[in-house]
This record gives C-alpha cells, structure tokens and sequence, in this order.
C-alpha cells in the first residue's frame, strides 16, 4: 500500500537577488526590491515529500526521526540564519528560491535513503511558494 | 475534469505499538508515541473528489451529500475516540496516519455515487500530512 507523507519546516535566511551577467539596470529591473545591495530575508517554510509502501510492522512509509535528521542535519543546520549568496552553491548562482529549492532537492536525492524522494516545495512567503520534483 | 475538496476536522487519540516488538524495540522505533496510555491531535482531513461537472446543477458532487458521508462514515467513528481500543480497523493495525488515512479512503471509496474519489489527505498536525490515492 503506497502512501505518500509530507513534512513541513522552518528556517529563516537573508539573499539578495543580483546576477553578474546582467547590467545594474537589467539587475533592478529584473529583481527590483530584490536587488537591494544589502540583501533581505524570509521564514522559508520547506515541505518534503517522499512516498513508499507502508511497511506492515510499524504502519509507516518511513520513521519520521530518520526524515527529522536528516533535514536538521543536511539542510536546515547548512541554510538557516545564513546569508544564502556566500555559501559555496551561490558564489555563481543567484539565490532565488527555485535555485534553492533545487538544490535542496537535490541533497536529499542523494542522501536520504529511507523512502522515494516526490517532491520539494518552498514557500518563501505565503504568496510565493515554488515546487521541485526532478 | 473538476476536483472538489471538503475539509473536516477530529480530534482523537492513539499510540504507536506492535506486539511482535520488543518493549525495547517499540521505545526505539517509536519513541513518545508508543506511550502506554496514548495521546492526541486534532486531525485534519481533506477528502478530494473528481467528476465531470453536472450541467444541470453545475456541480461535481452535491457538497452536502459529501458532507454526510463524511460524517457518517468517518466522523462519527473516529470523533473523541480512542483510536486502538475503539475503532476496528486498529484493533490489529498500528494508527499511524498512514494507516488511518488508509481506512479512511476504504470507508468512503464505495460510498459516493457520481464522483470519483480521488485523494485522502490527512493532517496530524499542520506540519505532518500523509496523501493516500487508492490501492497500489
């Protein structure tokens, strides 16, 4: 019996969206507030969701401490109360949030094993929220 | 195509625990959840139904038909209960939100008439849902 199971979490970081390849006024006019020279921040809200069959001993797809961790650990320790462009996967991208979504999709494609990876979503408000799935 | 989803809410307590298990094994796999005497949530259920959009009332399901069957079939079985001592499918079965979103899709599934059900998604908390989409 295949279910999927969806977790939601919090951090909290600053970016700034400003590209080299573009001119300032290209950057303004393609980031606007965005491209404030000293950056801003958001309460990211990331929902994972990984699917499987529920295994009949523990009625679950996978233990939620194991998907706890793992998130704690690999993402949320490395992006939250950071400034996102100095880590090293924005030193050449822009910090949007669907390059971040991506990128932490990405982690846990190749590290968490206990159950399929569906989805990552990213709500970087409640209005803006962006969804990666491979 | 059209989907309609309908919100309900219960309130109901469980714990985690297999018999096959050792004490020990229940305490490491399950941690506060198999708590010997339970606790609780406030669940929140979403039923998604999908259909084709009736031309003579605009509707894909009749929302207060819906809302009964829900009520009837789940509600009034899981609302302020116990869910291991006082539901039968977790007499035997560990209710965890995989399972009970799971019985909750075969209580409903053979239960409407011209709508096709199509998810169950079920909260345990706002931060934790499973989606269960049929038998696979």
């Amino acid at each position: 019996m295949k279910a999927h199971l969806s977790r939601r979490y919090l951090f909290s970081a600053s970016h700034r969206l400003h590209s080299d390849a573009m001119s300032n006024t290209e950057n303004q006019s393609a980031y606007g507030k965005c491209n404030n020279p000293h950056g801003h921040g958001h309460n990211y809200t990331i929902e994972v969701t990984i699917s499987g069959q529920v295994d009949a001993s523990t009625g679950m797809v996978c233990n939620l401490v194991d998907l706890d961790d793992f998130v704690n650990r690999e993402v949320l320790a490395r992006y939250g109360h950071e400034n996102l462009n100095m880590l090293p996967e924005f030193s050449n991208q822009v910090p949007t949030t669907e390059n971040l979504c991506i990128h932490i999709y990405e982690i846990l494609q190749r590290g968490f094993t206990h159950a399929h990876l569906e989805r990552v979503r990213i709500e970087e408000t409640m209005m803006n929220s962006f969804d990666y799935a491979g | 195509m059209v989907y309609l989803t309908r919100k309900a809410e219960f309130s109901a307590s469980h714990l985690y625990h297999n018999p096959d298990f050792t004490p020990e094994e229940n305490r490491r796999i399950f941690g506060k959840c198999n708590n010997p005497h339970g606790h609780g949530h406030n669940y929140t259920l979403e039923v998604t139904v999908k259909g084709e959009v009736d031309p003579r009332s605009g509707f894909v399901v009749d929302l207060k038909q819906l809302k009964e069957i829900m009520h009837r079939e789940v509600l009034d079985a899981l609302d302020h209960r116990f869910l291991n001592k006082e539901v039968p499918e977790f007499l035997q079965q560990i209710p965890t939100t995989e399972n009970i979103a799971i019985a909750i899709w075969r209580r409903l599934v053979d239960k409407l008439n011209r709508a096709k059900l199509h998810r169950v998604r079920l909260y345990e908390t706002p931060d934790l849902f499973v989606d269960f989409y049929g038998e696979e």
